[in-house]
């Protein structure tokens, strides 16, 4: 133990400086356990049995020949889970543990072994013998058309966390519809001089966080404990609390560092399953998804956009329609939420006179679609830009000015009822054109683009915190936000320490571990450093007040010690700041965002006519963070979204073949290397103070990825190769440029 | 099989099947767990270990191919004196997020430095950094910090 007297901080602010991250050391040594690397005393080996075809019903499951084999401690089936109710789903309790009666995707849990070793697990699974009566299996197209088969035909039950209000009823395969109109949108067409139409397919990417899924359950009467690389911990503990029928109190949830995240992780995954195989076995389980069980575990949203757009001849734009689809798979997952965000964003945030957004979320025979990064807005953004830019371009307008002569300003409504516009666009799009040196020369198939819109961030804004000083002048942050890369376990130190005026050094956070960390909702929407480390500035300041109540005035930094010390009359004792965010009106979807996260970018792209490969040569992207506690991490932030912004803009996609994913490894499904990386890639921050954050913070760090993604395609579209397809791989680009050719071939 | 081999220095004698990975052997019986397992198709390189000072992919490698040989995991490289200056350039370019990559692009990165195989120039660098994926960074610090390793 240290015995310094005192950490005052010896000048300056503990916010805008790149502090380290506190966790380098023992990532680099690589001394980090994460789930997969945990081992639990008496722990099993679990392995899951996967549906092999897309829908039909299980007419039996033969398991005695797995169970009688060496090592193997149980086989679940569906018939173990009928004394609780078995059915989950935040936003519609819709999914079964594991398959119960029938199956809709193909890939879906049927049965999960639990072994002695992981060999012993998956030799079991592979001598169960399950026999399927197929049924006709549907993907988007078939799923929408009428006398469609229904992926699911029991009724509708919401889930706990969905946070949209009442769901509706479901219309066929349409679990969830949002919609959005103001103005009068016929007379606004009416009254166009030019009006851009079309149909935009935007294929499905997967997270790949590198680490996957993973989760060790113990169950113990009816305590259930769990060590799960979960993103939000919180929500994951009420859900299972609700299915297994236990008090809140009685599952704990011990998340240590997560190996990536973007959405992957959020919400339930592979804890249900494992509960339930534990408390089959009686011993503790370990569960750990391969990449290809990680793919069909939770993947991006494809969507189909069909949009049009109104504007006079001077540029002035008018009105969007647009009508949006969106393949949530098999289960709703995090559907509904992401095709509300995707309503948010489908108009994007222009003065339009009209608008109106119908975003459907359809049930299909394939893997479930959730969170990914900027979801909701990345499906839409680079749709809207592309019919921006086409309105430009038959007007004989500049997509710089076109975009700041219509561009929302602070104040303004995104959607009537939301939070208002609370940043400056045409500042931020100004920035990254003059980084990409707009209007400069640039060689034939060579492109340049732009991309403005914005995300519906924050989520529900519930965070509580702890601030702990201990006798020593040590201080521990206590909140629940998930360290998954981010940076949030020096973040939040930072932030305490500029309220307490002490070093970050002697500030440190751990991970979270649901019976003693205070509640957190999530951690995504770009929320850690806004909602959760608002919490903890509370808390920093609540515990700043209690050492000038025990001081009788000015609590000087270099007093704390002493201070406790004639508190407590001895070296010893602790303090406790603490406090909660909670949301300042009714805290409706409606009334949101929190904040609306900015996603801004230019790019610069070169196309191969003759093979179609397309290259980001340059990217600009613009943090507008409000106030940037750590530029570092923002920058960090906006380059890793860029890059993969990168790649689902360009050749990112999860397929599927007879509703079989066909993309199963790292070798069908590419991910950027370093061999794409852009020559030039710059991030500028922007630092207006106009968040809802501590010292005026705001999000960042999913923008970048819609913004990029967008700007792939506008960039692609100035180089002659307008695309309605992403990702906008070779072979797509090509044929376009064939068909172009074709037409005229002069071109 | 039974076989001689060394990992991180210290000579093991290890009975192993024929068809067992290196990976398995050195996370689940010897406990080097700082060796990641993600794609399984040799792709991402967070599995990367030093063979003799060479790095492979411990996903794909048969732990009976170790035989004869020296093994380095991340757990041995950060006890090399040498590991010092990687370790301050790496977290003063704040090149490392979540960390899953981290121990396996460390590895690469030292083998390549002291195999000469790294120069300050950007090209050099990417080609040899394309075996570990990132996630998290967007590889602008990686290279940066790799660069100035190199120089």
């Amino acid at each position: 133990m240290t015995t310094t007297p005192a950490h005052p901080r010896e000048t300056g602010s503990a916010l805008g400086h790149s502090v380290p991250r506190k966790d380098a050391a023992e990532k680099l040594r690589g001394r980090v356990r994460y789930v997969g690397d945990t081992d639990v005393p008496g722990m099993l080996h679990g392995k899951v049995l996967r549906s092999e075809i897309p829908a039909g019903r299980i007419r039996s499951i033969d398991a005695t020949a797995a169970e009688a084999m060496p090592g193997v401690r149980c086989v679940l089936v569906g018939t173990d889970l009928l004394d609780i109710d078995p059915y989950y789903g935040h936003a519609i309790r819709d999914r079964p543990i594991i398959a119960i009666d029938r199956v809709r995707f193909a890939g879906e849990p049927v049965a999960v072994v639990a072994a002695e070793t992981e060999e012993q697990a998956e030799a079991a699974v592979r001598a169960i013998r399950v026999e399927y009566e197929p049924t006709a299996d549907v993907d988007l197209d078939a799923a929408i058309a009428a006398d469609a088969p229904l992926v699911h035909d029991e009724p509708a039950r919401g889930g706990a966390f969905h946070g949209l209000g009442n769901l509706p009823e479901r219309m066929g395969n349409v679990c969830y519809r949002y919609e959005l109109e103001w103005g009068d949108i016929d007379a606004a067409f009416a009254a166009a001089d030019v009006v851009v139409e079309g149909t935009y397919d935007f294929g499905s990417a997967y997270q790949y966080s590198m680490e996957t899924h993973a989760c060790i359950a113990q169950v113990e009467g009816d305590e259930i404990t769990m060590w799960a690389n979960c993103q939000h911990p919180f929500l994951v503990r009420a859900e299972m609390a609700a299915v297994f029928g236990v008090p809140l109190g009685n599952v704990r949830i011990i998340v240590p560092f997560l190996g990536g995240g973007f959405g992957s992780k959020s919400y339930t995954r592979l804890e249900p399953l494992t509960i339930a195989v534990a408390r089959k076995a009686g011993r503790p389980v370990r569960v750990v998804n391969r990449v290809d069980e990680a793919i069909l575990t939770s993947r991006q949203h494809g969507a189909r956009i069909h949009l049009r757009t109104a504007a006079r001849s001077d540029g002035t734009l008018l009105a969007r329609q647009a009508i949006c689809l969106f393949d949530t798979g098999a289960y709703a997952d995090n559907g509904p939420r992401v095709v509300a965000t995707a309503g948010d964003s489908a108009p994007g945030p222009y003065r339009w006179e009209a608008a109106t957004v119908v975003a459907d979320c359809v049930y299909t025979n394939t893997s479930p679609a959730g969170s990914y990064r900027a979801f909701g807005a990345v499906q839409q953004q680079w749709a809207g830009e592309l019919q921006v830019d086409e309105i430009a371009r038959r007007i004989g307008m500049d997509p710089l000015e076109i975009r700041r002569k219509n561009l929302l300003r602070p104040g303004e409504d995104i959607r009537p009822g939301g939070k208002p516009l609370d940043a400056d666009l045409v500042g931020d799009i100004e920035k990254v054109a003059a980084n990409l040196g707009w209007g400069s020369a640039r060689e034939e198939w060579v492109g340049r683009g732009l991309s403005v819109g914005v995300l519906a961030a924050g989520a529900h804004p519930v965070s509580c915190a702890t601030v702990r000083l201990e006798a020593d002048g040590h201080v521990t942050v206590n909140c629940g936000t998930t360290e998954v890369g981010q940076g949030a376990r020096t973040v939040m130190p930072q932030i305490a320490a500029e309220v307490l005026g002490l070093s970050v050094d002697v500030v440190r956070m751990g991970g979270t571990d649901t019976r003693f960390t205070p509640y957190d909702r999530s951690t995504g929407a770009s929320r850690s450093t806004t909602v959760a480390g608002l919490a903890v500035q509370r808390a920093a300041e609540d515990l700043r007040r209690q050492l000038e109540e025990i001081g009788g005035g000015e609590a000087d930094p270099a007093d704390y010690r002493a201070l406790m010390q004639e508190h407590f009359g001895f070296t010893g004792g602790e303090l406790i700041g603490r406090a909660d965010v909670h949301p300042e009106g009714s805290g409706s979807y409606a009334e949101g965002p929190v904040f609306w996260e900015v996603c801004v970018a230019a790019a610069e792209v070169e196309v191969d006519p003759d093979t179609g490969v397309v290259r980001a040569r340059r990217t600009a992207t613009c943090a507008d963070v409000g106030r940037a506690i750590n530029p570092a991490f923002v920058e960090r932030q906006d380059e890793g979204a860029t890059m993969q912004g990168l790649g689902t803009g360009l050749f990112e996609e999860v397929l599927f073949e007879g509703g079989r994913l066909a993309t199963e490894t790292l070798l069908d499904y590419r991910v950027p290397t370093t061999l794409d990386v852009p020559a030039e890639m710059s991030c500028v921050i922007v630092e207006n103070a106009d968040g809802p954050g501590p010292f005026g913070a705001k999000g960042c760090g999913e923008g970048a990825l819609a913004a990029v993604a967008g700007a792939m395609a506008t960039a692609l579209a100035d180089a002659g190769v307008p695309m309605n397809q992403m990702p906008l791989t070779p072979e797509r680009v090509w044929r376009r440029i064939q068909m172009r050719n074709d037409a005229d071939p002069e071109v | 099989m039974l076989i001689e081999t060394t990992v991180n220095g210290v000579p093991r004698t290890l009975e192993v099947e024929p068809h067992e990975l290196l990976l398995d052997v050195l996370r689940d019986r010897l406990g080097l767990t700082g060796a990641k397992r993600s794609c399984d198709v040799q792709v991402c390189g967070t599995c990367t270990v030093l063979i003799d000072g060479k790095p492979v992919s411990a996903c794909t490698t048969l732990a009976h191919e170790a035989r004869g040989r020296s093994v380095l995991t991340i757990e041995g490289l950060a006890e090399l004196p040498s590991f010092a200056r990687l370790e301050e350039t790496f977290s003063r370019h704040l090149a490392l997020q979540c960390g899953y990559c981290t121990p396996g692009m460390a590895l690469t990165v030292t083998s390549l430095l002291e195999a000469g195989e790294l120069s300050d120039d950007e090209e050099v660098v990417r080609h040899a950094l394309s075996g570990n994926v990132c996630r998290c960074t967007g590889y602008r610090a990686i290279i940066d910090a790799v660069r100035e390793l190199a120089r």
